[in-house]
């Protein structure tokens, strides 16, 4: 009898050792690498002071991010439509979920997130957060389309590997939605590009052809393409204002963008910039896809635009069609964009799944 | 002698300090800011400033569609000509109800001043990429043009009661004279009127708008609308123009 009392003693105690062990758990920091450009030019990143990044939230959320499980048949995951080898984009014109099901907008690519400081996400700005942004796809019926979060949450508790990662990333194996989320913004917050050609020719360490240089002032003259108001600078290496605009791509607009969301007829048609880095990878443009190609981007702002009453007053001669850049000024537009690739991003083994 | 002297000249110093001592005790005072905003009698607030039809000196009728602005050196200046800087700059983005506020960075004693401020950065600082607040907000004048940052941008569409309204950039900065030739453009504007600071002060800076287009300059957004950044001349009118655009309102203590 004493015997069985001293087991059920060291048992205890055991276990009470390993619950301790485990309920101290520290996850540990992760520190962001921000390029040089980025700390010469802008503020620091905007990092939630609820969801600090650890290097167990990160690594959980990338494994989140890149595991099919999250679907409700286990056939696609966040990185089905954000590839990194698309800027985590993909190529689509508008991308397909579960059951062959697409969406009405191209899927944006995923970079320097963290330094969106309005912190409105989605093509029209409708979520608030990166965390709240993360909850939406997965009980999309066209995207990830499980019927609620539960099941989620049910499906990953139940699995051998996901409750001790959560433990490890917060501090409990119960598996939450928010939890889930946290551990995907984290992720998302990682994504940094900033090591183009043009970064380097920023910090002094590359040239840029005559062709790439006259295309920077193609983009940064007010009098050829002004591009620059909404895109982004040499001191702005985001290459987007974050913020919303109707760009002139409809004179009626099926998609109403912006003014769907904040229901204000002043806001019909504005979608938000996307940034301007890596779009070599990023093809097809806009809001839904409808270009192929750089060169139709440029065409567009030069002799395509469609006028209409919410179109930004920063769109040139819109009554005109555009800003009519000659052949020339169109191919050094170009020459300039492709020097915000960032082949080291899209190729960056620490963003691809493990 | 000398001795006597020196004993005279030690108790007039202390005498003299403790006299003044005694003529500058007074409470420090904080200052508060609160810029608002009207197009001559009416009022442009963060929820009406898009959907207002306004009319110009010239007589066309526009709206807006977007004001940033860049006030600096916000100093008050005391009766007895001590200049207190209250704030390096403020940067006012029309769609940000919360940078119409600012407080001042240090408290100043309590007395009768005057406002002061420079409009944009002047030479000294306006330095290019130098601030990173301002890069990430997009507020960079090119380099084409001089650099540093913008004064102002305000966007909007004119002719609007009319089947053919216009896009309007009156965007101001530095003012290109020749291909590499700059000129300064920034305006220091002294508000006379006097402000009683006392405890915690709130002085509301009014920005009315609509002397953009008429003082001393009535502007013809039919002729002046679009491109404006490397158009010399009406850079050096939006100059003259600025100097009217402020006056004090409201001050509570």
């Amino acid at each position: 009898m004493k015997i069985f009392r001293l087991i059920l003693i060291l048992f205890l105690v055991s276990c009470g050792d390993k619950e301790t062990e485990v309920d101290t758990y520290e996850p540990i920091p992760y520190t962001l690498q921000i390029p040089e450009l980025f700390q010469q030019k802008l503020i620091p990143p905007l990092i939630p002071i609820n969801n600090k990044l650890t290097i167990e939230g990160v690594t959980l959320g990338e494994k989140l991010f890149f595991d099919k499980l999250l679907s409700t048949d286990n056939s696609v995951s966040c990185a089905s439509c954000h590839n990194p080898q698309d800027a985590f984009s993909d190529n689509n014109i508008v991308s397909t979920g579960v059951n062959g099901l697409t969406g009405t907008r191209h899927s944006m690519p995923l970079f320097n997130l963290a330094w969106n400081f309005d912190e409105k996400f989605f093509w029209d700005g409708h979520e608030f957060s990166l965390e709240q942004q993360a909850l939406e796809p997965v009980i999309q019926a066209n995207e990830l389309g499980n019927s609620d979060w539960e099941i989620v949450e049910e499906r990953l508790q139940n699995t051998t590997e996901y409750p001790d990662l959560f433990q490890k990333a917060f501090k409990t194996s119960t598996i939450t939605k928010t939890l889930i989320a946290q551990a995907i913004a984290q992720f998302e917050r990682t994504l940094i590009s900033g090591n183009s050609k043009f970064d380097r020719y920023s910090l002094g360490i590359e040239t840029l052809t005559s062709e790439e240089l006259d295309g920077l002032d193609v983009f940064m003259n007010e009098e050829r393409g002004d591009c620059f108001h909404c895109h982004g600078n040499p001191n702005n290496p985001l290459w987007t204002d974050n913020k919303f605009h109707n760009n002139g791509l409809d004179a009626t607009f099926t998609d109403l963008g912006l003014g769907g969301f904040t229901g204000d007829p002043n806001d019909n048609g504005k979608f938000k910039s996307p940034s301007l880095r890596n779009l070599e990878y990023t093809a097809p443009y806009m809001h839904d896809g409808r270009f192929a190609t750089l060169e139709d981007v440029i065409n567009h702002y030069s002799e395509g635009i469609q006028d209409s009453p919410t179109i930004d007053a920063l769109i040139k001669k819109a009554d005109q069609g555009g800003v009519q850049l000659p052949v020339q000024d169109k191919a050094n537009l170009k020459a300039f964009l492709l020097t915000l690739s960032d082949p080291d991003f899209v190729n960056n083994s620490l963003f691809q799944n493990q | 002698m000398k001795k006597v002297l020196a004993l005279f000249l030690v108790i007039t110093l202390f005498w003299s300090c403790g006299e003044d001592l005694d003529d500058n005790v007074s409470t420090q005072a904080n200052v508060k800011f609160n810029l608002t905003h009207s197009f001559g009698n009416t009022e442009v607030t963060l929820d009406n400033f898009t959907d207002l039809d306004l009319t110009n000196a010239n007589g066309e009728v526009l709206n807006i569609e977007r004001i940033r602005y860049l006030i600096s050196r916000i100093e008050l200046v005391k009766s007895d000509g001590v200049t207190y800087r209250l704030k390096d700059y403020n940067f006012t983005d029309l769609s940000d109800s919360s940078s119409y506020n600012f407080n001042g960075d240090i408290s100043i004693p309590s007395g009768i001043y005057t406002l002061r401020l420079v409009w944009g950065f002047n030479e000294e600082d306006n330095l290019d990429a130098a601030y990173t607040d301002l890069n990430t907000a997009s507020w960079n004048w090119p380099a084409m043009l001089g650099g540093g940052y913008h004064f102002l941008q305000f966007d909007g569409k004119y002719n609007v009661n009319t089947t053919t309204p216009s896009s309007f950039n009156y965007h101001n900065g530095t003012a290109k004279k020749a291909d590499g030739t700059f000129e300064q453009n920034f305006a220091t504007i002294d508000l006379p009127t006097a402000i009683f600071v006392e405890n915690t002060t709130s002085i509301e800076l009014k920005f009315d708008i609509s002397e953009l287009f008429k003082n001393p300059n009535t502007w013809d957004l039919n002729v002046l609308d679009t491109p404006l950044m490397p158009n010399y001349d009406a850079q050096k009118m939006m100059q003259a123009n600025v100097q009217s655009v402020f006056s004090i309102g409201e001050v509570t203590n």
